[in-house]
């Protein structure tokens, strides 16, 4: 029996909350008054602490159950750092794969929750800065997960090299795990499970076992620090690459390294900007830009324009040149400016040490050298999104037994199943899949996407129709039966629609919270949502902002005519709904509207404050709070009007209609303006479940 | 980048008589063969002698009157040599007396086989980190590709050249880290490349009288200018100690 609380986020989310620096790493467990005694977790943790175990052989999984709240990208991180008892932590990172199918960076100032939404759970240690002089790195044990790192760049062909530099760092690789050349222990087929090129041939291998007969008497440490001698010199080390096209249309490749920007065309670098010589980097919508300083000759500065697939293919980019460039040539990090109101565009800054700063903190590493043991690389998965290859520590967070290590790692690992108890979430979504009533679930591209023209939403707009065809067309339509069987216990499949970029979640509604058992397939936490919450069945798509936009419209269209029965019924739920747990047999629903009133050109700089009233009206059902704020941006002046209506009443309340209802009050009340995002919150009390 | 600049052979190649009046050329100067022959010795006199490298040279074809200047004819990085496709017909046929060369001395032997690629290796500059290679008359995207892949350990970085033959017409390696270039061009390569980005050593753009560290050895060209061969044309240069 447990007591579920309030989620008490809704203030937050309504107001927004642009990302911010997280405070030091002070947060060491998770909210786990959710879950179960805070004793118990403690004890676990610490009791289940596995003895440092480097094994090359895969990637390092984690299974991160969904119930994980406010858990921050830096505390994953940090625990698998003190797994590898690794402190030299500033070159490393956590990737993850997006829904794209994309390579992220797990953000370590920002829930892991919100980056990861539907994306499977599934993360990779890699190195994220590659130091330029590994040899000036402290510890061995960060040049030894530096090599494998490597190791596995150069076997998927992602660090390119000749026969001779393949046959050399093959050499120092087996003589780092295997120590010297034993003629009656190593026969030939002895390194046929290494991998030490894409396309490994006999005669590589031949050179490679001849190399390394001559580094007799080297320490593996020694020949780590030799491998990292010669990769380093390597054209592509620690460039990451990302497709673009340049100006013309012409396809090419962007590199970001620790010198500058790289530009290739062909596998041949026809450009390259050093840091000292760009002034300033930007993007907008899917153009990537760079601001250069004026040769000797010139006069002016000039810009560079590319252009990438897509908005978040620039955000990227753009990203990763802020940390490079921070990381590298930096001595500290910038402080953030504080901004009290939604800006517009990304205030996105690398927020971890520089390369200075964590030079200087390794200086101080004064730990005798922590022993680990390097085994054969021989199990490298090939199927390895680029991640070091380490065999490894399966940390499961359950909701009920916390940390768990499973030390043994095989690679049915993603096939396995267990039996988790998992509590139900609840979701004000009223779910119905027929025709027009879909669900629309909110993202906060709202903010990210407010550079988008008109003409671009129209355009959104249009084609929405066609998204919708093909959405209907691709649903196999769930129905409850279909449930039912899913729960009594086999492996839950996934039900994952991509029509033109649209992802679909299956989740539940109104119903008692139950803990469910069942199957519970590890590393797909769209699995988890979709298996663990739900009885009836329904869809919610995940869209973009126009697509949002759209929906609102149709919504407002809806209220206006009154005629709310109308099909377009749908619900705005803020990412965070589902952290709202609870039932009771009374309920409180609340809907806050926001509307906005764009007089400025929001061109991402922060606006003054002008003025910010606060009015509250009540009913007999229902609370309302009105915020006026306005700022004033670049000599314009911007008005935002947040309303936060309560509405108290049973269960069976309509929502759809107090949501019509409330956005008609809205525009009642301020014709001039336009309804910008709609969040939804059910707030429940309080009770006892049904165990 | 140690032992960068240190060779032990050199592959150099006789005077053909076809030369005076059939070598490829931008202007119309008479070339008087004999002043030529007298160059050619006194370099390779040089590289022997003064320079201590074991020459080989190859005996001169009169079908080819282009074939003293051999460096257009591979590129020699390391253990390996990529035997080009020079981009001018008439001397297509100069690769084979070279390759076989090389061959002999025991690198690996690259052939540029695909026939969209022309190289000359007179566009070819190695800097010691990475590769330069020019896109000129001679030489074209796709046989600078060919090169990336035969080297790849090396960024290859390409180049436009407009106002001469070759990318080493008017630049070359001045030592460890130093590129010296023709003050008229200077302008146009830095502000393609920020030359200094090559290695952390500062790379200045300089004139050869700025050259106050290093034996200059004069040697005269003036007559095989006419027919604009430059000095590292008439040799490829070769280290065959073994660093690993």
């Amino acid at each position: 029996m447990r007591r579920w609380h309030v989620c008490s986020e809704m203030s937050a989310t309504v107001s927004g909350s642009p990302g911010r620096i997280s405070r030091s790493f002070t947060q060491s467990i998770p909210d786990m008054t959710l879950y179960g005694d805070v004793g118990t977790m403690r004890a676990l943790r610490t009791a289940q602490r596995p003895r440092m175990d480097i094994r090359s052989a895969a990637a390092l999984y984690f299974c991160v159950s969904v119930l994980m709240k406010r858990a921050k990208g830096q505390y994953l991180f940090f625990q698998v750092c003190d797994h590898l008892n690794l402190l030299e932590k500033d070159y490393f990172g956590l990737s993850f794969k997006d829904n794209t199918e994309q390579s992220c960076w797990l953000d370590p100032t920002k829930d892991i929750k919100r980056q990861i939404r539907n994306s499977q759970w599934q993360f990779v240690f890699s190195v994220k800065f590659y130091p330029p002089d590994p040899s000036q790195l402290t510890e061995d044990i960060t040049r030894y997960l530096l090599c494998l790192q490597l190791r596995q760049d150069i076997a998927s062909g992602r660090l390119p090299c000749s026969f001779v530099t393949h046959a050399l760092l093959g050499s120092y690789t087996l003589q780092a795990e295997l120590g010297d050349h034993d003629p009656e222990e190593h026969r030939l087929d002895y390194i046929s499970d290494f991998q030490f090129a894409p396309n490994q041939t006999k005669e590589l291998e031949e050179k490679v076992v001849e190399l390394h007969k001559s580094h007799r008497g080297m320490t593996p440490a020694q020949a780590d620090t030799q491998f990292l001698e010669n990769a380093k010199k390597l054209s592509m080390y620690g460039v990451d690459l990302h497709h673009a096209k340049d100006s013309e249309g012409v396809d090419i490749m962007l590199g970001v390294c620790a010198n500058g920007l790289l530009i290739y065309k062909d596998r041949l670098r026809i450009n390259r900007f050093a840091w000292p010589k760009i002034l300033k980097i930007s993007y907008k919508r899917s153009n990537f830009y760079i601001k250069i300083r004026p040769g000797e000759a010139e006069q002016f500065e000039s810009t560079v324009g590319f252009k990438l697939p897509n908005h978040r293919a620039a955000k990227r980019v753009w990203k990763v040149c802020v940390e490079h460039h921070t990381f590298f040539r930096l001595v500290s990090t910038e402080q953030p400016t504080k901004t009290k109101f939604l800006t517009l565009g990304s205030k996105f800054r690398y927020s971890g040490r520089t390369q200075a700063q964590t030079r200087q903190a390794s200086s101080l590493i004064d730990r005798p050298t922590p022993y680990f043991q390097r085994t054969s690389s021989k199990r490298i998965s090939r199927s390895l999104d680029g991640g070091i290859a380490l065999h490894l520590l399966c940390l499961c967070v359950t909701g009920t037994l916390g940390l768990v290590s499973n030390g043994s790692m095989s690679s049915a690992l993603l096939n396995e199943t267990s039996l988790y108890e998992i509590p139900v979430h609840r979701l004000s979504l009223k779910l119905r899949v027929q025709g027009e009533n879909i669900y629309v679930r909110h993202s906060n591209l709202m903010l990210e996407d407010l550079d988008k023209t008109q003409e671009d939403v129209l355009k959104h707009q249009a084609s929405i129709s066609e998204l919708k065809r093909s959405f209907m067309e691709a649903t196999p339509e769930p129905r409850p039966s279909q449930w039912d069987k899913r729960l009594t216990g086999s492996p839950a499949t996934s039900l994952r629609l991509q029509a033109h970029g649209v992802r679909v979640l299956v989740l539940g509604i109104r119903t008692p919270p139950q803990t469910l058992r069942m199957p519970l397939s590890l590393c797909s936490a769209e699995k988890l949502v979709y298996s663990g919450c739900s009885f009836k069945c329904g869809c919610v798509l995940s869209l973009s902002c126009s697509l949002a936009r759209y929906f609102f419209k149709r919504a407002l269209k809806c209220s206006e005519t009154k005629s709310c029965q109308a099909a377009h019924n749908f619900d705005m739920a803020s990412p965070t709904l589902t952290k709202t747990v609870g039932i009771n047999a009374e309920s409180r629903s609340c809907v806050a509207v926001r509307v906005l009133r764009l007089d400025g050109n929001g061109d991402g700089e922060p606006g003054v404050l002008m003025t910010a009233q606060t009015i509250t009206s009540e009913s007999l059902c229902t609370t309302t709070t009105t915020h006026i704020t306005k700022t004033l941006k670049g000599g314009l002046s911007e008005t935002r009007i947040e309303k936060r209506i309560v509405i108290t009443g049973d269960s069976d309340i309509d929502h759809d209609q107090a949501l019509a209802q409330a956005i008609k009050e809205a525009k009642e009340q301020h014709p001039d303006m336009s309804v910008t995002r709609v969040v939804v919150h059910k707030e429940t009390e309080l009770a006892e479940d049904e165990d | 980048m140690s032992g960068f600049g240190c060779f032990t052979h050199a592959v150099v190649r006789a005077v053909p008589q076809s030369l005076a009046r059939d070598a490829l050329r931008s202007g119309g100067l008479e070339v008087d063969l004999l002043k030529v022959q007298e160059e050619y010795e006194e370099y390779v006199s040089v590289l022997k002698h003064r320079l201590g490298l074991e020459v080989l040279e190859l005996p001169a074809d009169e079908a080819l009157p282009d074939c003293v200047f051999v460096e257009d004819a591979a590129v020699v990085c390391g253990d390996t040599a990529l035997v080009s496709r020079p981009g001018a017909q008439s001397r297509r046929r100069e690769t084979e007396a070279v390759k076989a060369a090389l061959t002999e001395l025991g690198l690996n032997i690259v052939e540029m086989t695909d026939e969209s690629a022309t190289l000359d290796g007179g566009d070819v500059l190695f800097t010691g980190r990475e590769f330069f290679v020019g896109l000129s008359k001679r030489t074209n995207q796709r046989g600078a590709e060919i090169l990336a892949d035969a080297f790849k350990d090396y960024a290859v970085s390409t180049v436009p050249v407009q106002d001469a033959l070759h990318l080493k017409s008017f630049c070359s390696m001045a030592g460890p880290g130093l590129i010296a270039i023709g003050s008229s061009e200077a302008a146009n390569f830095s502000a393609k490349f920020d030359v200094r980005l090559i290695c952390d050593v500062c790379i200045y753009i300089c004139v050869f009288e700025k050259l106050k560290d290093h034996m200059l050895i004069p040697v005269t060209n003036q007559e095989k200018a006419k027919v604009d061969g430059g000095l590292t044309c008439c040799s490829v240069l070769i280290n065959m100690k073994k660093n690993i």
